[in-house]
């Protein structure tokens, strides 16, 4: 055996193990993750967690009742206001806009996108809570429905364009105007991709925690309302972590746990919706 | 391409207005008629000068090379060409004598269907894919009974009887395409395009739609490209010869395939080109 082949003997072993042990802790960081939330959260998660307010400084046990019920509402809202614009935005890209146009769009949609979540959070605060002067619920959902726009979009851009032309033929050729096909064939041709990137997207500002500092603000009672602040899972993870009391660190563990175990759950829910109905073939 | 603006067109062709001056044709009235079209993608010319007939309730054939615009053609008569935004057409398509770009393109479509190169059901069960067609137009009736009388009328009925809610894609190539040609067949068009429905299909698969094709011309006007001359001879009544862009000739097809008239129709069919 050469030395040059030796050499490159060498070099593709190297290799081979390099890129192995980064794929390795890449899938171990987050099995650290997980297990180290298991194991802290764990032993504080029980039926009164999901069902008490916070208890006072001092007093052991309560729960984050509030915090859960304020995240579901923020999200709901959330995707109220932020879905059906980057849903039909998305279509309006794909289906009607010119390549210029779109172009554009795609990039603001980029940026958009690339904003740091805290300063969605900053605007959210001067457009909503700065003149109503009130933090609320709706402050919050509008600063998490912003960010849910362009994942939207790009993505309902993105699977509306992967339909094949010869479906739009086909119903073009039965008498279908553009809209028809669009609604009849295109959507639902894509909707299994568009409703998975939709919960992904809800997944992703599930855990969001800067935009709510200032707009939802937090509350340790329930929730007096929309227009009233909330409480949220991951700020409240903020505010225990944070806090000296031994109590409110294993509640924030606990938060934290639930947290994952929801973002887990629509994860599950998107596959399931990708593994059903049916599919357009691949050419 | 040659200057002359009817470069060896055969003498046996369809007049401009429409009525057939030779043979058989003579007597058949036309369902379409194109007069003098010119296509073009952008500044490119793709047809030139295309004059001809489409006989009621007959097949005629569209025959050529690869590329020689006998697709665009065809595409040109129920408008779907105007999917492709740099495309233009001059000159007259006449549907029953009415021009075609005159009118709404969507009742176009209904009454001029199509089957293309590919099956494409949609991603729906069979049943919803013969209805699609009725219920975006909004016909009145009963779905199912027309949705069986589609599938008998493209001999699939027999095949998909016992599982009509199954998705389309579960069907064979073949099935797919007679399929197709049973969801177009429902919204009844008047004229039935096909852009060549079965150079994706096996032999058995073809020789089926082949003999379907023959059947369905009592109750449709049917044109068909084909990049198959033997399909063309044993499927359609004319035939039309198209290279690059011209119409080279246009005449019933038994006379085409035995004595044509010009001397490249002749080099193609003998299979020197092509």
């Amino acid at each position: 055996m050469t030395a040059r082949v030796k050499w490159r003997r060498f070099v593709s072993n190297f290799m081979l193990t390099l890129t192995g042990v980064c794929a390795l802790v890449s899938v171990s960081v987050l099995f650290f993750i997980l297990g180290y939330l298991v194991f802290n959260g764990g032993t504080s998660i029980n039926w009164a967690f999901f069902t008490q307010l916070p208890k006072p400084v001092g007093e052991a046990g309560g729960g984050m009742a509030n915090a859960i019920v304020g995240s579901a509402k923020l999200l709901m809202a959330a995707s109220l206001f932020g879905v059906p614009i980057g849903f039909l935005g998305g279509i309006y890209l794909s289906e009607f806009s010119g390549s210029a146009v779109a172009s554009v769009v795609r990039y603001a949609a980029d940026l958009l996108n690339g904003v740091p979540s805290i300063v969605i959070g900053i605007f959210a605060y001067s457009v909503v809570v700065l003149p109503f002067k009130h933090f609320s619920t709706l402050a919050g959902a509008f600063a998490l429905g912003l960010m849910m726009i362009p994942i939207t979009l790009r993505s309902t851009e993105e699977f509306l364009n992967g339909v094949p032309r010869y479906l739009r033929e086909g119903a073009m050729a039965l008498g279908a105007s553009k809209w028809k096909t669009i609604a009849s064939v295109v959507v639902p041709a894509a909707y299994r991709g568009i409703l998975t990137a939709i919960l992904l997207a809800l997944a992703r500002v599930a855990g969001e925690t800067a935009p709510l500092l200032f707009t939802a603000f937090g509350n340790r009672y329930w929730s007096q309302g929309w227009g009233q602040p909330t409480a949220s899972l991951p700020v409240m993870i903020f505010t225990y972590a944070v806090s000296p009391y031994e109590d409110w660190h294993r509640q924030a563990w606990a938060a934290g746990l639930v947290l994952l175990g929801l973002i887990l759950i629509i994860n599950i829910l998107a596959r399931t919706i990708l593994s059903r109905g049916i599919a357009v073939p691949r050419s | 391409m040659q200057a002359s603006s009817k470069p060896g067109l055969s003498v046996n062709i369809v007049t401009n207005t429409g009525t057939a001056t030779h043979g058989e044709t003579a007597s058949l009235p036309m369902r379409m008629t194109i007069s003098k079209v010119d296509f073009y993608y952008g500044s490119k010319q793709i047809l030139f000068d295309i004059n001809m007939g489409i006989a009621d309730k007959r097949v005629t054939a569209l025959i050529g090379p690869s590329g020689c615009g006998k697709s665009t053609l065809l595409r040109a008569l129920n408008r779907m060409h105007e999917t492709v935004h740099t495309s233009r057409l001059e000159g007259e398509i006449q549907l029953d004598g009415q021009n075609i770009l005159a009118q709404d393109v969507t009742t176009l479509r209904r009454r001029v269907g199509m089957v293309f190169q590919r099956p494409n059901p949609f991603p729906k069960s069979i049943f919803d894919n013969v209805a699609y067609g009725l219920r975006i137009n909004g016909i009145k009736g009963s779905i199912s009974e027309m949705v069986e009388k589609s599938l008998r009328r493209a001999a699939l009925w027999e095949e998909v009887k016992d599982h009509l809610h199954k998705s389309a894609y579960e069907l064979s190539g073949g099935q797919q395409q007679r399929l197709c040609i049973a969801r177009a067949l429902a919204v009844e068009p008047e004229v039935l395009l096909l852009d060549e429905p079965c150079s994706a299909l096996d032999p058995i698969s073809t020789a089926k739609i082949e003999e379907l094709l023959v059947e369905l011309k009592n109750l449709t006007t049917i044109a068909i490209v084909t990049h198959n001359m033997q399909q063309a001879a044993r499927v359609s009544d004319f035939t039309a010869f198209v290279l690059t862009g011209q119409m080279i000739e246009f005449s019933a097809t038994p006379q085409l395939f035995t004595t044509p008239s010009d001397p490249r129709t002749e080099a193609y069919i003998t299979g020197r080109f092509g």
